[in-house]
């Protein structure tokens, strides 16, 4: 792949830097990244791997954009109100950067799909909004032995890890199922500062860029955490769990399952 | 004695399990909180039988979702 003299100016930034140069560049604008919910924290990340140049971005959420969404999921736009997520997410990622080759799921991440939509990728960023779809995008890029991202935002804390399936730390060998439903916190009490979306999910960004030019300390085996309040950041080293069930000595998970949980919807729990 | 729970040290009586420290710290849902023992996951089901011992290194690690749905 050469560069055009367009790229060259678009990404000089980047191509200065001794780390990234015109082959990181390129290498960027060969990549796959695939988001996996165009929410909170898929927003930001989209944008910026946009700019940055990756060359396909696919991006999965079955959703539509709800007035609820805008104080936080900074790609989608007031205008937005009502359009499928990835549509919206698409339209800003194309206005952006030309470049990127932007592939649509308008469909929810399930046992039955995932492994398809995420096959061919080079790194998948888990920027879903409940516990089944963590651990379904654990086990599936597991299976697929995709490199991924994992966060969690909830009020004013976040936390990230980065998993090289088979290699490293997974979901799994940290948090064992998805707790049970009764155990979560009801819409009505929990909430999350807008902003810390917009920190973690640039967190997971950084990774996945960091692993396509294959450059600096992965966050593997290591889950950083964030408190907005605080501003402490804070590295958990975590190490790979024998008894994991899914990439543990003696493995019971051996095909991918939808975990069962039920989850509520923000709109429905508007009193 | 001394507990190092999440980077910052405490004292505690001895001879507190991981299961009463749950409840000591007020963590109010304790399903949703994994604990690291001195670099090892526990299982739930440890958490009640497990003592832990001047100097240990707990990490209590809570479930977080994200993105657009519940949080
Ligand atoms: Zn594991």
């Amino acid at each position: 792949m050469e560069l055009t003299e367009q790229q060259i100016q678009r990404y000089s930034r980047h191509i200065i830097l001794e780390q990234v140069g015109g082959t990181g560049q390129e290498k960027l604008l060969s990549s796959k990244v695939l988001i996996v919910g165009a929410g909170g924290l898929g927003a930001p990340a989209a944008l910026y791997l946009a700019a940055a140049g990756v060359g396909t971005i696919g991006i999965i959420d079955a959703d539509k954009v709800d007035l609820t969404n805008l104080q936080r999921q900074i790609i989608h736009h007031t205008g937005d109100v009502g359009v499928e997520k990835v549509a919206s997410a698409e339209a800003k990622m194309r206005a952006i950067n030309p470049d990127v080759k932007v592939k649509t799921y308008h469909q929810r991440a399930k046992a039955d799909n995932i492994r398809e939509v995420i096959r061919g990728y080079d790194f998948v960023i888990d920027g879903t909004d409940n516990f089944p779809a963590k651990f379904l995008v654990n086990d599936a890029c597991y299976f697929e032995k995709i490199a991924f991202s994992h966060a969690g935002i909830l009020r004013f804390d976040g936390q990230l890890i980065t998993v090289l399936p088979g290699q490293t730390t997974c979901y799994r060998c940290i948090f064992h199922a998805p707790p049970p439903a009764d155990a979560v916190p009801s819409c009505s009490q929990a909430g999350v500062l807008g902003v810390l979306a917009g920190v973690v999910g640039s967190l997971q960004a950084t990774e996945a860029i960091k692993y396509l030019l294959g450059i600096g300390d992965l966050l593997t085996g290591t889950l950083l955490t964030y408190n907005a309040l605080t501003m402490e950041f804070r590295k958990v080293r975590l190490k790979r769990n024998p008894e994991c069930r899914l990439c543990g000595e003696n493995p019971q998970i051996t095909e991918l399952k939808d975990e069962e949980q039920i989850v509520c919807d923000l709109k429905d729990c508007k009193r | 004695m001394k507990l190092i729970i999440n980077g910052k040290e405490t004292d505690f009586s001895d001879g507190l399990t991981v299961g009463e420290l749950l409840v000591e710290q007020k963590v109010k849902m304790p399903e949703m909180v994994s604990v690291e023992l001195n670099g090892q996951i526990l299982r739930r089901a440890q958490f009640e039988s497990t003592a832990l011992e001047d100097n240990d290194k707990v990490e209590f690690l809570y479930f977080m979702g994200g993105g657009s749905g519940i949080n």
